[in-house]
């Protein structure tokens, strides 16, 4: 069924489909909308979950973290100062193997306080072992939850689906809603090969001392790597049962492209209009969407940028005293490679920061115009 | 692609008006995306809302610069903000009004389309006689001024989605449709 939903929803009813068990909350903007639905679905009896209310988003977590251990199904949702507050958890959820998924609206961090838009909340747990996936559209999202608890439950690792605040998290759009049998098919019931059960009792995360702890990092890694042909698989399969799918990557023009472009998020379909109407000029001008960014989707991304020319990151994002965090790790990736193409990166839409396809058409300019690589090019900044 | 701006204050339902559109445009078949300036709304604030209306799906995510029209909810707004900030040549400015188009002062190459909303709403008992809401009343004179969606597909829509009295809504918005005054 198409229905005009906001972002926030999307998010509820992805969960809504994937018969979650546990919903553990903590009411933040935008988490009201997102949790107050799921909330309302429980009390009339649309959804059978527990929904619990706790004290913060470190408890949220904390919650999620014991639902998923005895075996249920668990989801919660958070932004910016909230995410950063689960830090702690979320590399509990990942050395406990606990396959919770995680809604976050990318929201600036503060001081000074913003609402708005901005990607270095979710980029800031990049090292905890997470999955993360980046969307585009509210559709993308709806679909993404239930792709991550099907990836997260086969490897035991948590996923975090993120989407720009405003742009799409209070942005309506038509979304399908698929039907329930459908999405049941898609989707098994959550059966984890160890789970905290009274009548056989065992531990999680206890003390480990350095015997094993070593190895069992190396499982995550293990996990990690085997994430990539998971997604890849968990979206063949949905594209069959849904008729519309996601990669790790999208290209878009990039076959014969002189210049590539690489975004995320919401910046894409803006991106790409900018594409086609430069493609209209005869500018051979192609954007890579990286989707997945946990793991690292690196062969795609050397694939894609092999033959370009040059390549121009766009980051909503900023690792103070280095770059544009998806421009570091587009950078890194192609350094063993042979075909290694010069890469010029941009910051661009801060704190929500307007950005258009003028936005984007004057990153292609100065990325043609300019025959060094520059590292870190503030777009549109204000003098003064 | 046509993209629509509205103006009214917070509690007069702007927001929900744009998302009403949307979704009556998607029972036509086509495309839809709304939106609220992004920000913190605050009742009798002057609030903006947006709207995107295509034929195939809108992957734009910015803001709204140059609309082909204009849906202002409060006349008072008129000497408070610029209202035509961007409007394309041509484009129609709808405005809640119980003066005749002739009679509004606005400067510039835009047809003007009038409807009393605010007596439409209070007739149907829509928000209190201090505070109409007069969102889904504008809808309908929007409609009829740009026709660019189908009569059945808002009544439909604005039953489905009105937060309460759904016929009452539905009704305010036909009535709107017959009454609104064109240039």
């Amino acid at each position: 069924m198409m229905k005009v939903i906001m972002g926030n929803h999307a998010l509820s009813y992805g969960a809504k489909l994937s018969r979650v068990q546990v919903i553990a909350a903590y009411p933040i903007t935008p988490q009201t909308q997102v949790v107050e639905l799921l909330s309302e679905m429980c009390a009339n009896g649309e959804l059978d979950a527990k929904f619990v209310k706790v004290e913060s988003e470190h408890s949220a977590m904390a919650a999620s973290i014991g639902a998923s251990a005895v075996g249920a199904r668990a989801f919660t949702a958070t932004s910016a100062q909230g995410l950063a507050l689960m830090h702690e958890m979320i590399h509990w959820a990942v050395g406990a193997r606990t396959p919770i998924v995680l809604g976050n609206i990318n929201r600036a961090m503060g001081p000074p306080w913003s609402i708005w838009t901005e990607q270095n909340d979710s980029l800031s747990e990049r090292d905890t072992g997470i999955m993360q996936v980046y969307c585009e559209s509210n559709q993308e999202v709806q679909d993404t939850v239930i792709q991550s608890f099907r990836v997260s439950e086969k490897l035991l690792l948590p996923c975090m689906v993120v989407l720009d605040a405003f742009y799409l998290s209070h942005t309506y759009e038509p979304v399908d809603i698929p039907e329930q049998s459908l999405v049941d098919e898609y989707l098994p019931a959550f059966n984890p090969p160890y789970r905290l059960d009274p009548d056989d009792p065992h531990t999680f995360g206890s003390l480990t001392d350095s015997k094993w702890y070593y190895e069992l990092r190396y499982k995550i890694e293990v996990a990690m790597n085997k994430a990539r042909d998971e997604w890849k698989k968990a979206n063949e399969e949905f594209e069959n049962l849904f008729d519309r799918g996601y990669g790790l990557v999208e290209d878009y023009k990039c076959e014969d492209a002189d210049l590539i472009l690489i975004t995320s998020g919401t910046i894409t379909g803006t991106a790409r209009i900018a594409v086609d109407i430069l493609r209209e000029k005869g500018k051979k001008v192609g954007l890579l969407k990286i989707r997945v960014f946990r793991p690292f989707p690196i062969d795609e991304v050397r694939d894609v940028l092999g033959g370009a020319k040059k390549v121009a990151c766009i980051d909503r994002n900023i690792s103070f005293g280095h770059s544009g965090i998806f421009f570091a790790e587009v950078k890194s990736a192609l350094y063993n490679n042979s075909n290694r193409p010069p890469i010029w990166g941009y910051i661009a839409g801060l704190g929500g920061r307007d950005v258009t396809p003028e936005t984007v058409m004057e990153i292609v300019k100065r990325t043609e115009e300019s025959d060094t690589p520059e590292e870190l090019i503030w777009i549109g900044l204000k003098k003064g | 692609m046509i993209e629509v701006r509205l103006h009214g204050r917070g509690g007069q339902g702007s927001v929900v008006a744009s998302k009403m559109l949307a979704s009556a445009i998607l029972k036509d078949g086509k495309w839809a995306q709304a939106f609220p300036e992004f920000g913190v709304e605050r009742r009798g604030q002057p609030v903006t809302a947006f709207l995107r209306i295509d034929t195939k799906p809108i992957g734009a995510h910015y803001r709204i610069y140059k609309p082909d029209h204009i849906i202002i909810l409060d006349p008072t707004l008129l000497g408070q903000i610029n209202v035509t900030e961007g409007l394309k040549d041509g484009g129609w400015i709808i405005i809640n009004s119980s003066k005749s188009p002739d009679k509004i002062d606005i400067k510039g190459n835009f047809k003007i389309a009038t409807v009393d909303a605010t007596e439409i709403a209070i007739k149907h008992r829509l928000g209190s006689k201090a505070a109409p809401i007069v969102n889904t009343a504008i809808i309908g004179a929007f409609i009829k001024a740009t026709q660019t969606v189908g009569l059945n597909s808002i009544l439909q829509a604005i039953k489905e989605e009105s937060p309460a009295k759904p016929e009452e809504n539905a009704m305010a918005a036909k009535e709107a449709y017959d009454n609104t005054m064109l240039e």
